[in-house]
């Protein structure tokens, strides 16, 4: 059963789109299996069974919880490796709306334009969300990968500038 | 995260940062963005009549490492051809800065960046040199 993939782990289909509360109440179940208090009185070689099944069971449910992940790693499970350290080629214009938010987060912070980074972080939920429905629709309607491992790149740098203005505003509001 | 005394010195005192405008037909602007962990770098190059490169900037959005590799890049960039430009290596960038390996996509984004800007410059001139020859076609 270690090999097992992630979803099947959970009993979950491959999918992009997944019912997050099927997944957290499998989870549960599983973590409560292999909980040391069960193997209180268990042999030595029991206890570290139960100890890798649980570190799996961790690292299966951080990969399928985030979004990001979740695609990353169902592309792998496709054959499709991302490259990320080796891909630097992301299309002008997105790169350019890339630097323009980066400019405009400065902006506001040296500003302390509190409004403007408000509208900035609606304008991004808006753009990830945006992106995570077309994630869904290349990876479980349309079977698109190769254009699903561009939208995993692209929601990486949309992350990234959510990031900043998280860290921005928290920066104002102290 | 432990940075090298060089790395530290372009991230405290970055050189050549800003923009030229790039719609001047002696700029090359290069844009590139590292998938890996959402940076973004414009690296811009200014060439003369002689096809030297005469002046760099740079604006980076990411980790010191990254700054650092930009900047660095916009000094080594000033006085070479863009054939001596297009020789410059990530891991002449890595080794410089003493980059850690998990910082060394930061080195490629840099050096990704000069290719970018070399190739749009280059793209730009041999529209210029078609131009004039459309227009005598178009007269005769």
């Amino acid at each position: 059963m270690l090999q097992q993939n992630h979803f099947a782990l959970f009993g979950l289909k491959p999918a992009f789109e997944i019912d997050t509360a099927r997944l957290d109440q499998a989870y549960r179940k599983l973590q409560a299996e292999v909980h040391p208090d069960r193997y209180a009185t268990a042999t030595a070689q029991e206890k570290l069974q139960s100890l890798a099944w649980a570190t799996r069971i961790n690292e299966a449910y951080q990969t399928l919880k985030n979004p990001l992940l979740r695609a990353r790693y169902l592309l792998q499970l496709h054959g499709f490796e991302i490259h990320e350290g080796a891909n630097t080629a992301m299309p002008a214009e997105f790169l350019m709306q890339q630097m323009e938010w980066r400019e405009a987060i400065e902006d506001a912070r040296h500003t302390r334009n509190l409004n403007t980074l408000v509208a900035l972080n609606r304008e991004l939920e808006h753009e990830m969300e945006a992106l995570k429905h077309a994630l869904g629709t290349a990876l479980d309607v349309r079977g698109d990968y190769a254009s699903a491992a561009e939208m995993v790149c692209k929601l990486r740098f949309l992350e990234k500038v959510r990031d900043e203005i998280e860290l921005a505003l928290e920066d104002l509001e102290q | 995260m432990a940075y090298s005394a060089k790395v530290l010195d372009h991230y405290e005192n970055p050189r050549n940062v800003g923009s030229f405008s790039k719609d001047e037909k002696n700029v090359g602007t290069g844009m590139v963005g590292a998938p890996a962990c959402g940076d973004v770098m414009k690296l811009q190059i200014k060439v003369n009549d002689e096809g030297i490169i005469e002046d760099a900037r740079f604006k980076t959005y990411g980790c010191g490492s990254a700054i650092a590799s930009s900047s660095l890049v916009t000094e080594w960039l000033k006085g070479k051809t863009l054939d001596e430009a297009m020789t410059i290596k990530n891991s002449d960038i890595a080794e410089e800065l003493a980059l850690p390996p998990v910082k060394i996509h930061c080195s490629v984004l840099a050096e990704d960046a000069i290719k970018a800007a070399i190739a749009d410059l280059r793209q730009k001139q041999a529209k210029n040199v078609e131009t004039p020859a459309c227009t005598a076609t178009c007269k005769e």
